[in-house]
């Protein structure tokens, strides 16, 4: 059972935040999909591997060749704030 | 009461591959912001990465360096945390299973040779960097560090001291150079350093609570935040306090550390496989292979220079310290016809001295190992002094040229031939009848002054063995 | 036949022979999207001029005299979270509104390259999160069938064009049925290809163990056709597979004798509309008329797909969509006062509610004390539905069955209840967890809206899932009708 509380420290992990109401909500339908997911306990998978992926390719490996890196006017081009070939943000304390 | 440090390092160490670990951009250290950036190390929407094999080989080769199980089978895994300089909001690294594990290097203590466990070797990507000095008091960013390999070496909790600590730091790092991993430049942020710490009353056995201190990037800062943190433990411990476990920050200019817990968040990093990159497994052939390409080892090479070479273990350790000085002694030791004890001499005093005032690497020496040979060479057929030995070297540190060429252009060839040293002889004790007289007299000092005034007609030239010899030869008559 | 009901074949075919000009089809389309989209809304961005330059590009070379691709020419669309050089890409999300992308998908290079004429981007559930396109950030699409109703999703707006006729084909993502079951509600063709075929470099990520891109097309040719062009391994796709990519037309022969065609009882089970399965029970029948071996066999772990895949793709889209924090692309939320609230700001106002539900629900998963329990436990039960369809196609060429267990629903019908509308999803799901080949076919009607039948192939056997496909296609006449808009 998932409570408001788990609500809110999932949602500051998740960097989001709600109104009362959405916390509200949320905690509604996240039960109802997490009951819903329940069901999985039902499965004995004592004896089961993790599938992490599907395909049983490994070793995919790419040579340690330069390739040349991208104009920093397009590495650029879509940030919301930028300035001296950075991208801006407001002040981090560190 | 006495207490016990406890310390385990987790030491991070860029790789010196030509890229990134999942893209094709350079891992050049400099250059203009944002130039060494792609869309894939930038975390753009739908990129996808693609593992460097020299990143996996790299990791191996510390591996087997530091006596690790090489996993057959390992993974990579993301690490969920939201950082400006992280632009997917998770680090590629590893989880349950690293690459390396269960190793052990060897240091000398006090009380002689100690074990320190490697507890594993993992490879993951560096950040950008964050960049506070601007005009606005806002922050810029500069991803051009981001991507670039790491590989993170933790450590058993098995260190007692500031000095054992170093001890490790430091075969850690010319490990890491020998087998040319990592060119670990500290000034460059290439090796880096997270302590963690604690303290315990001496002899017991359960740890107490240690903080950790991140991204130490000198011995000196090492070796100073770990006894300022001791100190303060210590302190806290014996005015009733208690150590919270947590990050704290080591101000190595103030030599002080705070805490960084006001600014700390839950530590959830929500690890899992990394779905966009598949499985490593590496086949015990492939594992064999690199072993057999590896350079020997530090401590191997030293036990050999004091069997084969006859080096005092002294001169060993100075000189198998650094791959580059290492290599350079062995080639002018095979050239050298004399003893290798005398290369070591002049490679610990003149070299090591001149390398010091100019502040450069081994690796930057600018003349080959023959040079040196051939010097020595001179020495030994009294061609040259010693004296003048030492003028052709440092001119060399300068020119690079063959010590012959610079033997003539600053004149320094010695003067053997008894008939030329003869006459400035004689000229000097037609110059000097005081101290013929009072040599006469026994007074012996008065020869080493008569050489002293042949030596600097010569201007030095003069080989100081003839010169005695004819000066007893002279005065006995 | 109207021009915009035609194949890709039929119309490549007339360019190739300079019947028509490929500027004159796309000219014909973009004035068709003019005409109709504002009623059906399958597409968010319009790339009229580069669209008609290209064209002209493509009609040059055909007058020097080139050899060019089969699809060269023919306009075609690409659903908005595939990344597009300079042109916007969406992801049908507010958090990316403005996003251009400095480079492109492998999917749109390989088309490019052959010669597809890029008409637009197409609506979606935001970040690929729905079952109905009512999710997307910025409009609704509705089903040319009937356009009180959804066209499917999340790829809606990729099947809406393809059957409206204002596209030849499209490209959609498929992470739980998201090409499938929107081709199914449209009518038209839609194929999920095995996980590795396809490069998904360049598809803004959803599900990463689970998306997958394919083909949406009006017949069965013309997915075999596009499914040539998109396939195949990708240096910068570590999870794109080496194998030899087959053409998969000649795979279409039209004879299916003796195919050992599989039916999971589970499919039939309750929750199915009764009209949905006696089509497709009628559909099975004509497989059996064609000389196929139709039996009825078990996948005991199918109930429990839904929920483990709800864990896995919410898991991965958690950590795949923390990216989105205004800092070097997309919005950023005015009004922060530090840096932590720009994050939250950004994100809280940029994402829709689906997707902040996913986020929740994926990040829940993997927080710690969880991850055993919720993530771990779903990979466990991955396995499982795994092992379910290893052993089946032990014995059996295909599987065939419903796509979704309904048609077409009304707009607004499921927005309300998450729950439902994800039980949308019950039949596409377990083919995306096992990772297998899966097309969606035309298989009748159920009061005027389209019936799609499943047919669900072996790892890397996509020849004969569309050799089946086309076999039904060809020799029931499905896929004729074409909507009235």
């Amino acid at each position: 059972m998932i409570t408001r509380k788990d609500v809110e420290y999932v949602a500051e992990l998740a960097r989001l935040e709600f109104s009362e109401e959405d916390k509200e909500n949320f905690t509604k339908t996240l039960n109802d999909i997490l009951k819903y997911a329940e069901k999985l306990n039902e499965v004995d998978t004592e004896e089961v591997p993790p599938t992490a992926h599907i395909l049983s390719v490994k070793n995919v490996f790419r040579e340690d060749r330069v390739r040349p890196s991208m104009d920093r006017d397009k590495i650029l081009q879509n940030a919301p704030d930028s300035d001296k070939g950075c991208f801006r943000v407001p002040r981090v304390i560190e | 009461m006495k207490y016990e440090t406890v310390i385990g390092l987790e030491i991070h160490a860029e790789l010196c591959t030509e890229t990134k670990i999942f893209c094709g951009c350079t891992t050049a250290f400099g250059g203009d912001e944002n130039t060494h950036c792609c869309p894939i190390c930038l975390g753009l929407p739908g990129v996808l990465p693609v593992l460097n094999g020299k990143v996996v080989e790299y990791a191996v080769k510390a591996g087997i360096s530091t006596n690790c199980s090489i996993a057959e089978f390992s993974k990579l895994d993301r690490k969920n945390y939201f950082y400006p300089d992280l632009p997917k909001a998770y680090q590629v690294s590893q989880y349950d299973l690293p690459i390396c594990s269960r190793g052990y290097i060897e240091i000398d203590t006090q009380d002689g040779p100690k074990k320190i466990g490697i507890t594993r070797i993992h490879i993951e990507e560096d950040a950008g960097k964050l960049l506070h000095d601007t005009d606005d008091g806002s922050t810029l960013i500069d991803y051009n560090r981001c991507g670039v390999p790491l590989i993170e070496i933790v450590s058993e909790p098995d260190m007692r001291s500031a000095e054992e600590a170093r001890a490790y730091a430091e075969k850690i790092k010319s490990i890491l150079e020998y087998i040319g991993v990592s060119d670990c430049k500290m000034q460059e942020g290439s090796l880096r350093f997270d302590v963690n710490l604690s303290v315990r009353p001496a002899g017991t056995t359960t740890l107490g609570t240690r903080t950790e201190m991140k991204n130490l990037n000198s011995f000196k800062a090492l070796v100073n935040a770990i006894e300022n943190e001791k100190a303060r433990q210590i302190e806290l411990i014996e005015s009733g306090g208690e150590v919270v476990q947590e990050t704290r920050k080591w101000d190595d200019i103030r030599g002080i550390n705070t805490s960084l817990r006001s600014k700390e968040e839950a530590h959830d990093y929500r690890y899992f496989p990394e779905p966009d990159l598949v499985p490593v497994v590496l086949e015990r052939d492939y594992v064999e292979g690199l072993k057999s390409e590896l350079p020997e080892l530090p401590y191997v090479k030293l036990e050999r220079y004091i069997r084969e070479y006859g080096l005092p273990e002294y001169d060993a350790g100075v000189i198998t310290a650094s791959l580059p000085m290492a290599l350079f002694f062995e080639e002018c030791a095979g050239i050298y016809s004399g003893e290798p004890k005398t290369v070591s001499n002049w490679v610990m005093g003149e070299l090591l001295r001149i390398l010091n005032e100019k502040g450069m690497e081994p690796a930057q020496i600018p003349f080959p190992a023959k040079h040196l040979a051939a010097l020595l060479e001179l020495v030994d057929k009294g061609t040259i002094s010693g004296s003048a030995a030492k003028k052709v070297f440092t001119e060399m540190f300068e020119t690079g040229e063959e010590p012959e060429v610079l033997v003539k252009s600053l004149g320094l060839l010695q003067i053997n031939d008894e008939n030329e040293l003869k006459a400035v002889i004689q000229a000097i004790l037609y110059a000097n009848p005081q101290s013929v007289e009072d040599y006469k007299a026994g007074k012996e000092k008065a020869l080493g002054f008569l050489v002293g005034q042949t030596m600097k007609e010569t201007r030095g030239k003069a080989n100081p063995q003839v010169v005695n010899k004819l000066l007893k030869e002279l005065l006995g008559k | 036949m109207k021009l915009h009901h035609m194949t890709v074949s039929q119309v490549a075919d007339r360019i190739r022979k300079r019947e028509i000009s490929s500027e004159e089809v796309t000219r014909y389309i973009i004035d068709r999207i003019k005409e109709v989209d504002d009623r059906v809304g399958a597409y968010i961005t319009v790339t009229e001029e580069q669209a008609l330059a290209k064209a002209r590009e493509v009609d040059r070379l055909i007058g020097e005299g080139e050899a060019l691709a089969d699809i060269a020419g023919v306009p075609m669309a690409l659903k908005d979270n595939m990344c597009t050089e300079d042109i916007k890409t969406t992801c049908a999300s507010n958090i990316l509104n403005n996003f251009v992308p400095p480079y492109s998908a492998t999917v749109y290079s390989r088309l490019d390259r052959a010669g597809g004429v890029l008409v637009g981007k197409t609506n979606m559930d935001e970040f690929a999160m729905g079952s109905s396109t009512e999710n997307s950030g910025f409009k609704k699409t509705y089903n040319p069938w009937d356009l009180q109703r959804v066209p499917g999703g999340s790829s809606g707006g990729s099947a809406a064009a393809v059957a409206s006729g204002t596209a030849f084909f499209a490209l959609g993502s498929d992470t739980g049925g998201s090409i499938r079951q929107p081709a199914a509600l449209c009518g038209v063709v839609g194929m999920k290809p095995t996980y590795g075929r396809v490069s998904r470099y360049g598809l803004v990520a959803f599900a990463s163990s689970l998306d997958q891109i394919g083909p949406i097309t009006r017949d069965v040719t013309d997915c075999a056709i596009v499914l040539n062009h998109i396939s195949g391994y990708d240096e910068f796709d570590s999870t794109s597979v080496d194998l030899d990519v087959p053409d998969f037309t000649r795979s279409l022969k039209g004879e299916i004798k003796g195919l050992r065609v599989a039916i999971p009882a589970e499919y039939f089970a309750e929750g199915i509309d009764p009209h949905v399965k006696n089509t497709v029970m009628a559909a099975i029948k004509d497989f059996e008329k064609l000389g196929a071996v139709c039996e009825e066999v078990s996948l005991p772990h199918t109930e429990y797909a839904l929920a483990a895949y709800y864990i896995i793709a919410s898991a991965e889209a958690s950590s795949n969509l923390a990216r989105y924090d205004g800092i070097r692309y997309g919005y950023r939320a005015e009004g922060f006062k530090d840096l932590k609230d720009l994050f939250v700001a950004t994100r809280s106002r940029g994402f829709g509610d689906e997707v902040k539900r996913r986020i929740m629900l994926g990040t829940y998963a993997l927080s710690s004390g969880y991850y055993d329990a919720y993530y771990k436990k779903a990979q466990k039960v991955r396995t499982l539905v795994k092992q379910d369809f290893d052993r089946v196609f032990d014995g059996y060429d295909v599987v065939v069955c419903p796509t979704s267990p309904t048609v077409a629903f009304k707009a607004g019908e499921k927005t309300h209840d998450p729950l439902q509308m994800y039980l949308s999803d019950v039949y596409t799901i377990p083919v995306n967890i096992a990772g297998l080949p899966g097309i969606s076919v035309p298989c009748g009607f159920v009061d005027g809206l389209p019936v799609g039948l499943q047919i669900i192939g072996k790892p890397f056997d996509e020849g004969t899932v569309l050799a089946a496909a086309y076999a039904y296609e060809q020799n029931t006449g499905h896929n004729g009708a074409r909507p009235q808009i």
